[in-house]
């Protein structure tokens, strides 16, 4: 590994003791030996194991569910459903206020996407929990669904969940997240040519080799220990409090190591009905996903739309840019409201541009509730705005790497979110990738610097 | 449902139990024998997180019957250290910085065992077919690939 001397060296220590040197890390010698514990290495005895009857439609009333021929099911212990749950209707980031609550842990008279949880059934072994959800019946009655985010948002659009009453989520700023810099109707007034692109992407699944689970043991003092792969501690702890109604004091979770998560497993899901089955039987539980739950039911990615349109200028000059972004929660917010929030915050990516407007929305749809992945709200974000700079530049007839150091933010520019500039580093990344890939760029490109003179 | 005595040698110790018919060897040897180094990631034999070697082939220990097991010298990645020494293998994977989540490792590490015990000397297109049926979200696989060439140029120098 080469480490560059030559950039921010009056910023830079030297005898630098971890930075460019290989370490072990800290857990791997667990790895190699095969004992390090994940949560489905626990195993006690007399565990009872958890199934969810899971929602065949997108979208449908619950007229009536029939529990009874599962009941008598040799090996089934426990049979759940909503009014079971003590707080049934959650929603994860109503820890930090982000609310309604618009999600149910079971669900309750409606179901609102294909998968959705709606009986969970407990047995001596996991074929008779499964064998026993497959004679509980539901009696469905199939409503109008929504797949596509322009559709739900158009009037008359089947209306996918009743808590927040319309189909996207109703900020402080209204419909949408917003940011307004500049003036961009001037701007596109003044460029010499306008592009207006629209980019798209689909869901995306972790797929973690560890599928998503936990292990619950109540202990002998009404308190429950969970062993559980979340990548969320403390909003699983906290959630699983309100959810049970139970104080946190009765709430031993016990985590950390996670087989794959990706931000697969940032979701509180799994943990709280199975304490719940464990309290209510008083045995230990265990709820793991299947290979297809993994897939199909965990959340995955947002699909997201997003619209740019740029006015640039023959020198190169992006003068103004506006931004329409929407990101598909499905059926329920889960971490949506703040992804998509995040996304107005990077636009307009990494460039300092004068006049600037965004609109964000997060949009309910009838398709599995989407959450957070690796960059949680930017990466499509950054696909689509790198892709519309490479065809801005062969618009105006512009090497695209010169044309990105024309636009790039440097220290001390106030960027759309009014948020100044410090520590810029993007001149520097560039001139660098422009060596590494032998992409030569004028020298006055390779002389600039993050730094701006005299400012 | 009638249980089928099973007895087989696991990692040179002498193993005997009682699984109901049709219970596979990944769930024999986690929750009846205690050895959880093989890991469950699909249990439809796709991820490979569940290899073992058994009689010195590599097999996927979820769609191995436990019963069909019998008298069979089977061996997991909780084995391969003697006397706390790491395999060259363990070693390598850890100088290699082969292991992210590590949940996929044991069965890596059983897949280049079997590798370097047929093939001491492997090419790197060696070592990319014997990980092909092992799946890792982590690494991005060179790190592994590298650890299991490193491991086999340890041993020959050790054997030289």
């Amino acid at each position: 590994m080469e480490l560059r001397k030559s950039y921010f060296a009056d910023q830079r220590k030297d005898g630098l003791h971890e930075i460019g040197q290989p370490r072990p890390r800290l857990d791997s010698p667990g790895h190699v030996t095969g004992k390090t514990a994940y949560f489905a290495d626990r195993n006690f005895p007399g565990m009872l194991h958890l199934k969810m009857v899971r929602s065949p439609h997108h979208h449908a009333r619950i007229r009536s569910i029939d529990t009874s021929e599962a009941e008598k099911h040799p090996g089934v212990v426990k049979i759940l459903t909503a009014k079971d749950v003590p707080h049934n209707v959650y929603t994860i980031l109503i820890l930090i206020q982000v609310g309604p609550e618009d999600e149910t842990v079971l669900a309750d008279g409606k179901v609102r996407w294909k998968g959705e949880a709606v009986v969970a059934v407990l047995a001596e072994t996991e074929r008779a929990a499964q064998e026993a959800a497959a004679k509980v019946k539901v009696d469905y009655e199939v409503l109008p669904a929504v797949f596509d985010m322009e559709e739900a948002l158009k009037p008359g659009a089947p209306l996918v969940n009743e808590y927040h009453g319309q189909n996207y989520y109703l900020y402080d700023s209204g419909e949408c997240r917003k940011v307004r810099f500049g003036d961009v109707e001037a701007g596109f007034a003044e460029a010499d040519h306008i592009l207006e692109q629209s980019y798209q992407s689909s869901p995306i699944e972790h797929a973690p080799t560890e599928t998503t689970g936990c292990v619950v043991m109540p202990e002998g003092n009404d308190r429950f220990t969970c062993y559980t792969n979340t990548q969320a501690m403390f909003f699983t702890l906290d959630n699983t409090s309100i959810i049970l109604q139970m104080p946190g004091s009765k709430l031993h979770f016990v985590g950390g190591t996670v087989g794959g998560g990706f931000g697969g497993k940032v979701d509180v899901i799994v943990e709280p009905i199975a304490i719940l089955g464990a309290k209510l039987t008083g045995r230990p539980v265990s709820f793991i996903y299947s290979r297809e739950e993994e897939m199909q039911i965990s959340s995955p990615r947002a699909a997201e739309k997003v619209v740019i349109k740029d006015g640039v200028m023959n020198d190169g000059r992006i003068v103004a840019r506006q931004v329409t972004g929407y990101t598909d929660a499905g059926a329920y917010s889960r971490h949506s409201p703040y992804g998509a929030q995040k996304g107005a915050a990077h636009y307009p990516g990494p460039y300092t541009i004068p006049n600037v407007w965004i609109d964000t929305y997060c949009v309910y749809t009838n398709r599995t509730p989407s959450s957070a992945m690796r960059g949680f709200g930017v990466t499509i974000g950054d696909f689509a705005l790198e892709v519309q700079m490479d065809k801005l530049a062969r618009l105006i007839g512009m090497d695209p790497l010169e044309f990105r150091f024309i636009n790039a933010y440097r220290d001390g520019d106030t960027k759309a979110h009014r948020q100044p500039t410090e520590g810029a580093a993007l001149i520097e990344c560039m001139q660098e990738a422009s060596r590494a890939a032998n992409w030569p760029v004028a020298e006055k490109y390779m002389a600039m610097s993050s730094y701006k003179k005299g400012a | 449902m009638a249980k089928v005595p099973v007895q087989f040698t696991l990692n040179g110790s002498e193993k005997a139990e009682f699984v109901e018919g049709g219970t596979t060897l990944l769930h024999a040897l986690r929750d009846k024998i205690g050895d959880t180094s093989p890991k469950g990631g699909c249990h439809q034999g796709t991820c490979g997180a569940c290899s073992v070697i058994i009689d010195g082939e590599l097999r996927l220990s979820c769609l191995t019957l436990a019963e069909t097991c019998g008298g069979a010298d089977i061996r997991t990645t909780s084995g391969l250290a003697e006397a706390g020494v790491l395999h060259p293998l363990q070693r390598a994977f850890l100088d290699a910085f082969a292991t992210q989540c590590g949940f996929c490792t044991p069965g890596m590490i059983m897949a280049a065992k079997v590798l370097l015990d047929h093939t001491p000397n492997p090419s790197r297109e060696d070592v990319v077919e014997a990980l092909s049926g092992n799946i890792c979200r982590c690494t991005g696989y060179e790190p592994i690939i590298q650890a299991v060439l490193t491991a086999a140029r340890a041993n020959s120098q050790n054997a030289a």
